[in-house]
């Protein structure tokens, strides 16, 4: 995934007075862009245990189902690798973003 | 309690406030601000200023809950001076970014060590980058009318940043004069209710001073310095408005017999009252001597100060501050960066003086005036009246 391009340059006649901002739900706010690395998983490893699943922090993982695999989701997955390091079968590597 | 009285300085600005209308007053007490916030209690206490006072457990707090206050729409006054104002530092950084108008007078007291409770500017030039209004006021009629003017200017939509007044301690907190006490109808015409342009609100929330990456920390910032720079025009309107109402005409810069003055002293705050009794014993010897007074120190008012220097030889200019270090003081520092591109070649030249309470007394400005006219190429500002 290439990262989002900044949306705008605020310049300084746009900004707020007293630089206020007004609460997103967390939904609206893509984290997706802070990351400098991104999980990827090899499905060959993964026995379908959860762990990545129950200790991402931001709950970006979806339960896939009947392909018995959990998908994260890039928009929001900040690329703490926390995933990585508790899957036990180690079916999670992280892999640097290109800029 | 209206019409000509004899009031402490301090009272007379506490009895601002209560024309004001001040809704919440958080302050701390200290030394020589204590006679100002010890009356707006009582005020508060008998029932004759209707306003929550906070009696906070530091000048941090003061300021903190001050903040607060006037973020969520109360006008709000807090004083302070010398440690105090030190201890406040941190909150009073906060307070512009967040384009809250609070009021605050510094009684100007030295700052600490050696321990000290003598008057001097060295408390309120600690916030002199701060983003707030700074005014100085000379005697207790300004001290009284700034402290006015000083709502209206921080709470206009055009403004809405916080503004600071100082007067000196003691020579001004302390001292009994006589005031013109206007009455609550002028002051209700000259202050309308305060109606704040960015405000805390449980029915649609905000956060404010977010944070601010660095793709737009800079541009947050440079809209503090425009808002600042461009306060200036309704402190002008402000001061027109109130001389309309009272019928006392202030301005940025004050000057006193400088039309045709070969040397200019350069002053803040109460000393100029010594300062223009030198000048006219000065001028009745014959020495082409005048004087210019900053009111307003936030924004620095350029384009008038340029307009008062313009016909002189010499530019005294006095300090009642050391930046440790450095060769000269603020005000100092401060005529040579705008006087030095500016087309205008006088010899400057900067004097510490009054120190830490140390008296200033008309002879202290004759001498500068002497070595104003007589000293050139001066490296670093020269300290008056100091033994060695
Ligand atoms: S890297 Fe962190 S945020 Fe991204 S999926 Fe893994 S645990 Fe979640
Ligand atoms: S923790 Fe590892 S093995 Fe378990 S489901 Fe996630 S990727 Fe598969």
């Amino acid at each position: 995934m290439t990262k989002p391009a900044v949306e705008a340059i605020a310049k300084v006649g746009d900004l707020p007075l007293g630089f206020i901002g007004r609460p997103k739900r967390s939904r609206a706010a893509k984290t997706g862009d802070w990351r400098s690395v991104r999980p990827v998983l090899d499905r060959a490893r993964c026995n379908y245990c959860g762990f990545c699943y129950f200790y991402c922090p931001d709950g970006v993982f979806q339960d896939m189902g009947e392909e018995k695999y959990y998908q994260a989701d890039l928009d929001y997955c900040k690329g703490c690798g926390i995933c990585a390091h508790e899957c036990p079968k180690k079916a999670i590597a992280m892999i640097q973003e290109e800029v | 309690m209206a019409g000509r009285l004899a009031m402490d300085v301090s009272v007379a600005v506490a009895e601002a406030v209560r024309l004001a209308n001040a809704d919440v007053i958080a302050a701390y007490p200290i030394t020589p601000q204590t006679r100002i916030v010890e009356r707006l209690a009582e005020l508060v206490a008998n029932g004759q200023l209707d306003a929550d006072y906070i009696p906070v457990e530091s000048e941090h707090s003061a300021m903190s809950s001050s903040i607060g206050a006037a973020a969520a729409g109360a006008r709000t006054f807090t004083a302070t001076s010398s440690q105090g104002l030190a201890l406040m530092n941190e909150m009073v950084y906060v307070a512009p970014g967040l384009r809250v108008p609070i009021v605050m007078v510094v009684a100007n007291r030295a700052i600490s060590a050696p321990i000290a409770l003598g008057n001097d500017h060295s408390d309120i030039m600690s916030v002199r980058d701060s983003g707030w209004l700074s005014f100085f006021a000379e005697n207790g009629q300004e001290a009284l009318d700034l402290t006015l003017a000083a709502f209206r200017i921080a709470e206009d939509p055009e403004v809405s940043l916080p503004v600071c007044l100082s007067l000196d301690g003691f020579i001004l907190t302390h001292i009994t004069e006589p005031v013109l006490m206007p009455d609550q109808t002028e002051v209700d015409r000259f202050l309308p209710p305060f109606k704040p342009s960015v405000q805390l609100d449980i029915k649609d929330p905000i956060s404010m001073g977010l944070w601010a990456p660095p793709d737009v920390y800079a541009e947050a910032r440079k809209a503090m310095a425009l808002a600042l720079f461009s306060a200036k025009k309704t402190v002008v309107k402000a001061f027109d408005e109130f001389n309309r109402i009272f019928g006392r005409r202030y301005r940025p810069v004050e000057t006193y017999r400088q039309e045709d003055a070969e040397t200019v002293i350069i002053s803040m705050g109460s000393i100029s009252e010594t300062a223009m009794t030198a000048v006219d014993e000065m001028r009745d010897l014959g020495h082409k001597v005048g004087l210019v007074r900053l009111r307003l120190w936030r924004p620095f008012p350029e384009e008038e100060l340029l307009a008062a220097l313009a016909g002189a030889k010499n530019v005294a200019v006095v300090d009642r501050h050391l930046i440790l270090g450095c060769g000269s003081g603020p005000v100092g520092l401060e005529v040579k960066s705008l006087v030095c591109n500016s087309g205008l070649r006088p010899n400057i030249t900067n004097f510490f003086l009054g120190l830490g309470g140390r008296d200033v007394t008309r002879a202290n400005f004759k001498y500068i005036r002497e070595r104003a006219a007589g000293v050139r190429n001066q490296l670093r500002a020269e300290f008056v009246g100091v033994y060695e």
